[in-house]
């Protein structure tokens, strides 16, 4: 239960670049191994956002697959299965390049 | 015609201002700082209260108990010897936040602390998205739980400090393939310490507390 939170605090970071305009649109991206929200969001923005000028605006998910950088050979890949090693050479301890970011690229206003 | 705003701002950075207002309290009063998360009934509380009786006299120790409902968790903490246990109620909420930790540390003078232990809500999901501002993350698997967690998990494995790994007692008995989980976790987050152990029978909780008390002396 912490759709409740999340919803809060986009719709503040909304309001507060939306400069007093009307918000129609906002742009997430969230990467693939952050676990925080799905689209059911949705349902708790139409509630908390009703009273305020970003009423009825839509939410749009970019989602950025996770990659992985080998740290014995460099490659870059996309977790494949369950073990999360290096598709190339087998090493595990890869770092993560991409994949956990969570945060709002833009808003639409009129 | 609509207009586009860039806005590039991470979502929780409210929690996180706040995280970093509670680091520096706690730092400007000298205390070490832990935050435990697990899932509901890993050992959380088991352990501090296996810690606390190893601490007495050594270091003053507050701690910080994060529950749905209800102040079991406080009221074992305080029966094992800490010298302040606050209950936070999250409402529902599945993990403290730094809201509800910045509400606790009011509560406290921390200048009579030399660690401040906090015991998160049970959840292996949501506590890794929330930082708090203590120093160092924990997290506390155990065996009945499975071997496949950090597979399951990856965000709360990836992100902690220190990995325990209790009811160790458990594993003649439960097919608990040991260098599975450990591969997982080294996939995760390369090289980090783990400590096995058992609140049942002991095993391990020496250097547990060896750490714990390393971090401390560490700080002051
Ligand atoms: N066999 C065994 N049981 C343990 C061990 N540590 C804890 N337990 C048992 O596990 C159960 C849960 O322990 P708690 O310490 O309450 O777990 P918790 O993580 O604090 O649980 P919540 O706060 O409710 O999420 C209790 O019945 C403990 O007695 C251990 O090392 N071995
Ligand atoms: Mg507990
Ligand atoms: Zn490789």
């Amino acid at each position: 239960m912490h759709e409740l939170p999340i919803t809060q605090s986009i719709l503040d970071i909304a309001l507060r670049h939306a400069d007093g305009k009307r918000v129609t649109d906002i742009h997430l991206v969230m990467g693939e191994l952050s676990q925080l929200v799905d689209d059911s969001i949705q349902f708790y923005w139409d509630i908390i956002a009703k009273d305020t000028s970003a009423k009825g605006a839509q939410l749009h998910f970019r989602r950025v697959p996770a990659e992985f950088q080998c740290m014995v050979c460099f490659e870059k890949y996309h977790p494949n299965g369950e073990e999360f090693s290096c598709p190339h050479c087998g090493s595990v301890g890869a770092k993560i390049i991409a994949g956990e970011e969570f945060f709002m690229e833009a808003i639409d206003v009129e | 015609m609509p207009q586009r705003v860039p806005v590039v701002e991470n979502i929780l950075n409210a929690n996180d201002r706040l995280a970093e207002e509670n680091r520096a309290r706690i730092d400007s009063a000298g205390v070490f700082a832990i935050n435990i998360m697990a899932s509901p009934g890993a050992g959380k509380t088991s352990i501090i209260e296996q810690t606390l009786p190893r601490l007495k006299d050594k270091l003053r120790v507050a701690v910080v108990d994060g529950d749905i409902a209800t102040s079991i968790d406080a009221d074992r903490a305080a029966a094992a010897g800490a010298q302040a246990a606050i209950q936070v109620n999250t409402g529902g909420e599945c993990h403290l936040d730094a809201v509800m930790l910045h509400g606790a540390l009011d509560q406290l003078d921390l200048k009579q602390f030399d660690l401040l232990i906090v015991e998160n809500v049970g959840n292996l999901v949501c506590p890794a998205s929330f930082k708090l501002g203590t120093h160092k993350s924990i997290l506390v698997a155990s065996v009945p739980e499975g071997d496949d967690k950090p597979y399951k998990y990856p965000g709360m494995y990836r992100g902690v400090d220190a990995l325990v790994i209790n009811k160790v007692d458990l594993l003649p008995y439960i097919p608990f393939k040991m260098d599975y989980f450990q591969r997982g976790v080294e996939a995760l987050n390369p090289g980090v310490i783990t400590f096995p152990i058992s609140c049942r029978t002991g095993e391990g909780l020496e250097a547990w507390i060896d750490w714990l008390l390393q971090n401390v002396i560490g700080k002051s």
